[in-house]
């Protein structure tokens, strides 16, 4: 049986009701939505249910919406069924006031870094990781540069002199 | 030396203490910028600190400001073993996302760009492999021919590492006579080249006793860790993005995806050499597609997509048209539309992913490269616990690690 995007829609809707929203089908990929807290029961649905079978963590990132009010930091999964050969989206949004999101890790090995990494340049705070701490960046760095508060250096200023790099 | 409390040491002990031994940032056995920090009980690895991070340039961030055709040159700087896959890997996310339809001849010269690109990646892991092991010779036989490729990269787009090769739409130039008989020699000659490079290895009773055993992983396990590309067809699943999501008309191709059963060294390298001789016939067949076209057909080399390809310089100095499409790509003020997209393609170590949410502002909102080297690193110490030291130094550059990738 060939899985399809209305199926996987329809299971989840069965299992979670309205706990889960927002579907959409961008290029080809579902992806839909769920509340931060309720993140774990929602892969944990997808990795062992046998019609589904998302065992497979592609990729785990951060996006920053700093105009998302109480919704500013967003996780986003993406998750592969080699069998059946697709893939789906998920996503949870916390505020950055309080980022906290469960840990994939006990599900997903693959998730230790990208969570290190998230946590490195978003300040998403994964309850349970094993080793939370910087990836990338230096120890000792005390903002996450990836949030959209800080902007890259503006190329037109002319305050710096330095020679070296065509400012001179 | 000093006892460590939460390491448990291996059963028969000898010095009943463990000592911390630094790998790294810049040792001769890294093949790259990061640092392992072992504990070893005698030449046994009792546990492992992997550390990244030294060359991370930032480039997502770098991206949030940059017009589409800027990020191709980050893109370059990833994996640099093989540029014109992560340059190719950018462009078809693209084109996916402003749904750009290509010309079949440009898919074919770009399948033949990106499987040379993947013979010049496998073609140094497996010979680092060797030289590893104690066999210098084999990394000098087909190291000459990393330099062809090169020649042929060059030919195309002027430069050779750092490739920067090919454009949203197409190619930049179309290619020369000389970049097709520097072509044709590789094809004629590689295969002899390959063929002796795995006389000394394959069958080789050092190399096998070296590899075998050493560094495996079971198909579960690798899936759970998130490995991808040849590291994951070693241990036995069949997963090939060329395959399973066709790209740039790879399903107009016909080869096979070698699979291994234990996912250690030996299967690795294994996996590798036959890859190399996939992509050959590859590139074999599509040239031969490509010969297939005749007249204006034969001269095709970009999509008709003037909101992002750049017109000829000659029409910027003569035409209207071309000098406001000049001048709006170069400066960037071309917006995207809105909407996001994830885009793979298979890269020299596995499923290289492009991440872009656009909120139809003139530079992606955010873009995520999913890595597959930093990805399957993690699994580094599980590899490598309880064996010897000098495996891990082969498991290190069996996996294939690019510092570069690994970063961003």
């Amino acid at each position: 049986m060939a899985l399809t995007n209305t199926y996987i829609q329809e299971k989840l809707v069965e299992k979670f009701n309205d706990q889960v929203f927002h579907f959409s089908t961008d290029s080809g990929i579902l992806s839909f939505e769920s509340a931060a807290e309720n993140n774990l029961k929602v892969l944990q649905f997808l990795y062992e249910e046998p019609s589904l079978g998302f065992t497979f963590l592609t990729d785990l990132c951060g996006v920053n919406y700093p105009d998302h009010q109480g919704a500013e930091l967003v996780v986003v999964y993406h998750l592969h069924n080699f069998i059946e050969n697709i893939r789906i989206r998920f996503s949870i949004a916390v505020p950055v006031a309080k980022p906290d999101v469960f840990t994939a890790t006990k599900l997903f090995e693959s998730a230790n870094w990208m969570e290190r990494e998230t946590y490195d340049f978003f300040g998403v705070n994964f309850i349970g990781h094993p080793n939370l701490k910087r990836i990338l960046n230096v120890d000792e760095m005390d903002y996450f540069p990836l949030r959209k508060e800080f902007p890259l250096e503006d190329q037109t200023r002319i305050d710096k002199d330095d020679e070296m790099f065509g400012r001179g | 030396m000093e006892q460590h409390s939460h390491i448990t040491l291996p059963k028969g002990s000898i010095e009943k203490t463990t000592t911390t031994l630094n790998i790294g940032p810049t040792h001769p056995a890294t093949h790259g910028v990061f640092q392992n920090i072992m504990e070893v009980d005698g030449e046994r690895v009792v546990s492992t600190e992997q550390t990244v991070g030294y060359i991370h340039r930032a480039f997502e961030k770098l991206a949030e400001r940059r017009p589409l055709y800027q990020i191709t040159p980050i893109t370059d700087r990833l994996n640099y073993c093989s540029s014109p896959i992560n340059n190719m890997g950018w462009h078809i996310t693209c084109e996916r996302f402003l749904k750009i339809d290509l010309p079949k001849r440009v898919d074919y010269l770009r399948v033949i760009i990106m499987e040379l690109s993947r013979i010049s990646d496998h073609l140094i892991c497996n010979s680092i492999v060797g030289v590893d092991t104690g066999a210098y010779t084999g990394f000098l036989y087909v190291m000459q021919y990393r330099e062809l490729i090169y020649e042929i990269y060059e030919e195309v787009c002027g430069s050779r590492l750092t490739t920067n090769i090919g454009r949203i739409g197409g190619f930049e130039r179309n290619f020369t006579n000389t970049a097709f008989t520097k072509l044709e020699k590789f094809l004629n000659e590689y295969p002899g080249v390959l063929r002796e490079f795995e006389k000394l290895f394959t069958r080789n009773r050092i190399f096998m006793e070296r590899t075998q055993g050493t560094g495996g992983i079971s198909a579960a396990r690798a899936m759970n860790y998130g490995f991808t590309g040849p590291n994951l067809r070693a241990a036995g699943v069949d997963y090939d993005v060329r395959v399973q999501q066709p790209y740039s008309s790879y399903q107009d191709f016909d080869f096979k995806v070698p699979v291994g059963t234990t996912g250690d060294n030996y299967d690795r390298f294994l996996v590798r050499n036959a890859e190399m001789w996939e992509s050959i016939s590859i590139i074999k067949q599509a040239y031969q597609k490509i010969q297939e076209f005749k007249g204006a057909d034969a001269e095709i080399y970009h999509a008709d997509v003037p909101e992002y390809y750049l017109p000829k310089k000659e029409d910027v100095y003569t035409k209207m048209e071309a000098l406001i499409w000049h001048f709006k790509i170069i400066m960037g003020e071309i917006d995207l539309p809105k909407g996001q997209i994830y885009s793979a393609v298979e890269g020299g170590n596995g499923e290289l992913g492009f991440y872009l949410i656009s909120d139809g502002g003139r530079t992606p909102f955010r873009l995520h490269f999913r890595r597959p080297c930093f990805i399957y690193y993690q699994a580094f110490e599980e590899l490598i616990k309880g064996g010897m030291l000098s495996d891990a130094v082969v498991t290190l550059s069996s996996l294939n690690l690019i510092a570069g990738e690994l970063d961003a």
